[in-house]
């Protein structure tokens, strides 16, 4: 794999661009790994990449049943922002904007990482009293986060409606300046050349059918490519983890909901931060190319199949135009849903299971882009020694049977 | 949108309804004596499936009634409804 630089764009430029070598290979499963890794998206090939990186496990497969870059982590809306209520929630979150910052240097791919800056906007009152308990909660854990009020928010985003007439009035915010947005497709492409190059396999077309356990110990998996044995199978599969646990024999506390997003055509540039707000649950920010780039709260019902109700859509785009009337008349080029892994507490369940050697990463529900790294990172922990990082052990399955739930409906609220 | 067969007043655009979340869930009739596992598996977990799910929904717009649906969760199609009576 050649080294992307500058000075290999112009020798390969020298040879008009015919000879860079594939981004990463495309194997064949071996008959068995150290640790097999259910899932190649963002999360999966974090994983995969920090194994390899900080623990020293090179002789891992990713096994992905479509391609690289078609599940969830290509169809968020790119969100990065740390200001999570609980100390628990922050401290996970905080770590994982931490790594953003030199990860395309780590990984030499350029995540396009802006740190734009996000608004939370609040509407009403009670929207402010929990944006300003918010704001103070996240200073206390060293987290930056400031409290604006609606003219600071319309000196930073001119072209928004502050008007008390109009039907969401905006009557302030809260900002984080270093939240921002990163590429998606990048994140996922980049760690799977950087997980590539450290030995992992990554496996496209290649879908797991069965988990096989033994005297509660899992020995490996059924796949469309074979049996692949493994005394370590981690589970990175977002709305597919209900299915691969009862695979496994267990049930999960997780239910899948289409979550939407869509994308203008491409403007001028207008809008240089994040939007996002709870109570119109719309979130709105314009991408490099150009686009806006906005999304919805998940549709009400359950589902697989990556898409959902047009009412949704509406409802979330009549939101926006009422904050925003200046994109009236901008058209929208495509929509789509991604199937999220909701959680009754809105976080994650990262650590290990009622099978030896099984260990789930799931639960993230509508925001995990924003931990893709963080969540690599404790669950490549978690895998090799057997036990949680301390980041993740209150994220635990059994937190649902001790009831020590996190509750960030709040701060997950919407923004993904 | 899904087109949802009211029991009661026939097939209606989705947004008259609110999803009630997996059907047969059953009450604990001895809830003193739940240990904390069976309270995790009645208050949390849930089946989740990819194919037929038994749901809730209730015509919140419409006949404000209760009953149960039995949906793809892939192809969203709707098979049977039940009205609980």
């Amino acid at each position: 794999m050649g080294k992307y630089s500058l000075f290999n764009l112009i020798r390969h430029g020298l040879s008009y661009h015919r000879d860079w070598s594939k981004t990463w290979r495309n194997p064949e499963p071996q008959p068995s790994y150290d640790v097999v890794l259910i899932g190649g998206g963002g999360h999966g090939l974090a994983t995969a990449y920090y194994l390899a990186k900080e623990q020293g496990i090179t002789n891992i497969a990713v096994l992905e049943k479509g391609w690289i870059g078609g599940g969830n982590t290509g169809r968020n809306t790119e969100i990065v922002r740390s200001n999570y209520l609980w100390d628990e929630a922050a401290r996970i979150y905080e770590f994982s904007l931490n790594l953003w910052n030199d990860l395309s240097q780590q990984l030499n791919f350029n995540l396009m990482y802006s740190a734009k800056g996000v608004l939370s906007l609040g509407h009403t009152l009670q929207d402010m009293r929990d944006i300003s308990r918010r704001v103070n909660a996240n200073r206390l854990n060293g987290i930056d986060s400031e409290l604006l009020n609606a003219d600071q928010v319309k000196k930073m985003v001119p072209s928004i409606n502050v008007s008390l007439d109009s039907r969401y009035p905006v009557l302030g915010a809260s900002l984080q300046r270093r939240g921002g947005t990163a590429r998606h497709d990048a994140v996922v492409w980049g760690f799977a050349r950087a997980a590539d190059a450290l030995g992992v396999d990554v496996i496209q077309d290649c879908k797991v059918t069965g988990i096989k356990v033994q005297k509660g110990k899992v020995t490996g998996v059924d796949t469309t490519k074979g049996f692949i044995k493994s005394a370590k199978v981690g589970v990175i599969t977002a709305g597919n983890s209900s299915v691969m646990a009862k695979m496994a024999g267990f049930r999960l506390p997780i239910e899948s909901h289409p979550l939407q997003a869509w994308v203008s055509e491409p403007i001028k540039p207008v809008l240089d931060t994040v939007v996002m707000s709870n109570t119109v649950h719309a979130y709105i920010s314009q991408t490099a190319r150009g686009e806006l780039l906005a999304g919805a709260g998940i549709d009400p019902y359950t589902g697989y199949a990556q898409r959902g109700s047009f009412s949704v859509v509406e409802g979330a785009v009549a939101a926006i135009l009422g904050l925003f009337p200046i994109f009236s008349r901008v058209r929208l080029n495509r929509q789509w849903a991604g199937t999220v892994d909701t959680s009754p507490d809105a976080c994650p369940i990262v650590g290990l299971t009622p099978i030896q050697g099984l260990y789930f990463n799931c639960g993230w529900g509508t925001g995990g882009y924003k931990a893709t790294p963080g969540s690599g990172w404790v669950f490549a922990h978690t895998i090799a020694n057997d036990k949680p990082h301390r980041l993740n052990q209150p994220f635990s399955l059994e937190r649902f049977t001790t009831g020590h739930l996190i509750d960030e409906h709040g701060a997950a609220g919407v923004a993904h | 949108m899904l087109l949802i067969p009211c029991p009661w007043c026939g097939p209606r655009e989705e947004n008259e309804f609110t999803y009630g979340g997996e059907a047969d869930i059953v009450r604990p009739v001895e809830p003193d004596s739940l240990t904390d596992s069976e309270w995790a598996n009645y208050l949390f977990m849930r089946k989740n499936p990819r194919g037929l799910h038994h749901e809730q929904w209730v015509h919140t717009f419409g006949c404000r009634q209760w009953f149960n649906v039995q949906r793809d969760t892939v192809t969203y199609q709707i098979t049977a409804t039940d009205n609980l009576r």
